[in-house]
């Protein structure tokens, strides 16, 4: 998961520097990552993980970093299969 | 009545009676000369208002919000330029108090507002950044002996000259990205600002706003360490939209009374019969009514999601959504406001020296849908709207 998540911030992002140097756990917006951008790039999560994150998620905390983006990716995987 | 209210019953009367009886007897000078609204500041930190807002453990206060958001309506009814200094410096001021965290330096700074009545100005936005708060190219950079320094080309500073002190918003360092910024506080005497531009606007022209280039040499302290987008989605955005949209409320419903006072003093003339202006009065009334809503029920929210322990809910996009809306419709709808209300009045609101005059008050509101533009918050929503839910 972790790769495709990288993949999606390579692609919309719109980082800077180098996305394969970046760490699992390094800041996003501190790479660069505008709020517009951030929002392209849940677009594209959930377009691809074809899952829709609740407005309780959309915050810029969930989206700080590749980790931060998995745990929350997690969490709704799994609540999807409870229901 | 608790102590609570009983202050923030205080405080306004206080606030109004400066606003009816320094604020409007100046305003008319100010609005021509283009000149600060010196007698509202000095009798407002006469009454320690420039604190009211802060915590009294600091020395403020400990007025409520509501209370400081009603004080800016007071003042924007009788001088928009002065409710405009006085909103500014109170979204400066009250932001830093909510972010306090791991701050020493900025909790003895907010007591030394509250003891010396410190005039606080904003310097957020700047030259080559297209209007963008959330970007920044100036940043703080280390300097001798320990100290950072910074240069900062802002467009517009409003009453940058008058200030005692100036919250500034920069790159984190040298070496960052435009969007990973900073808060930090210059005080008096550690800033240089060198002039660049005139000051003739349409409109709000006692808020005297200038450009400038500002130098400045700060202790690393004076960095505020609380993360920049919470500062930003939990207070700075909300309560500028808050604060400034009651003071154009203020403006609007001056523009409404004196609307009122004309009808009635036509109505008097001919006693029996309806004037023709009073159906006009209440298409106006029920324009205001739109914009008190918005504004009222603005706050309102704000209020009820700060009193949540982690004030969660204004980090979420719904909330940046909500505040946005405030924003663009009070911005919009006040203008309209003073212009029917022109239309009600006729030539007579028309001109600048009767007492039903409304060419100020349409003047002083064609700044707030420009006061970060519309259409740039319009931009914001529409990449929102794309992702968030229920809004």
């Amino acid at each position: 998961m972790t790769d495709e998540i990288r993949q999606i911030i390579r692609d919309h992002a719109r980082l800077a520097g180098d996305v394969d140097s970046l760490a699992d756990d390094a800041d996003l917006y501190q790479a660069g990552m505008t709020s517009h951008a951030s929002v392209n790039v849940m677009l594209a999560l959930e377009d691809h993980f074809d899952l829709e994150f609740p407005d309780r998620m959309l915050t810029r905390s969930v989206f700080e970093s590749i980790d931060s983006i998995e745990r929350a990716l997690v969490e709704l995987r799994s609540e999807t299969a409870v229901q | 009545m608790s102590i609570s209210l009983d202050r923030d019953l205080a405080f306004l009367d206080s606030v109004r009676l400066i606003a009816d009886e320094v604020s409007a007897p100046n305003s008319d000078a100010v609005d021509r000369g283009a000149r600060f609204p010196t007698e509202s500041i000095e009798a407002l930190r006469g009454e320690r208002a420039l604190s009211a807002g802060l915590p009294t453990e600091l020395g403020g206060g400990g007025v409520s919000f509501e209370a400081i958001a009603g004080g800016c309506f007071e003042l924007g009814r009788r001088c928009g330029s002065s409710a405009m200094v006085f909103a500014m410096h109170q979204i400066k001021v009250l932001t830093l108090a909510r972010h306090l965290d791991g701050a020493p330096w900025f909790s003895e700074y907010l007591a030394r507002v509250a003891d010396e009545q410190r005039l606080v100005a904003s310097v957020t936005t700047e030259i080559g950044t297209g209007g963008d708060m959330g970007r920044s190219i100036a940043a703080v950079t280390p300097g001798q002996n320990g100290t950072c320094t910074f240069e900062k080309k802002a467009p517009v500073v409003s009453y940058g000259a008058h200030a005692d002190d100036l919250f500034v918003t920069l790159r984190r360092d040298p070496d960052s990205e435009a969007s990973d910024q900073v808060i930090a506080l210059a005080m008096r005497g550690q800033a240089e600002l060198e002039p660049a531009g005139t000051w003739d606007p349409l409109g709000m022209r006692g808020t005297c706003s200038p450009g400038f280039v500002i130098r400045a040499v700060i202790a690393p302290e004076q960095v505020l360490p609380a993360p920049f987008s919470a500062v930003m989605s939990e207070s700075m955005v909300p309560i500028t939209h808050i604060l400034w949209s009651h003071l154009w409320l203020g403006i609007a419903t001056d523009a409404f009374d004196r609307a009122r006072a004309f009808v009635r003093a036509s109505a008097k003339q001919k006693p029996g019969e309806t004037p023709p202006t009073a159906v006009r009065l209440s298409h106006l009334m029920s324009e205001l009514s739109m914009l008190r809503s918005e504004v009222g029920s603005g706050l309102e929210a704000f209020v009820k999601a700060s009193e949540e322990p982690s004030r969660e809910w204004l980090s979420t996009m719904q909330a940046a959504i909500r505040f946005n809306n405030l924003k663009i419709a009070a911005s919009d709808q006040a203008p309209r406001v003073c212009q029917s209300a022109m239309g009600v009045c006729g030539i007579v609101g028309f001109k600048n020296d009767t007492p039903y005059s409304v060419g100020r008050h349409l003047r002083d509101t064609m700044s707030a849908s420009l006061m970060i533009a519309n259409e740039r918050i319009h931009q914001t929503n529409a990449s929102l709207l794309l992702i968030a839910k229920d809004v």
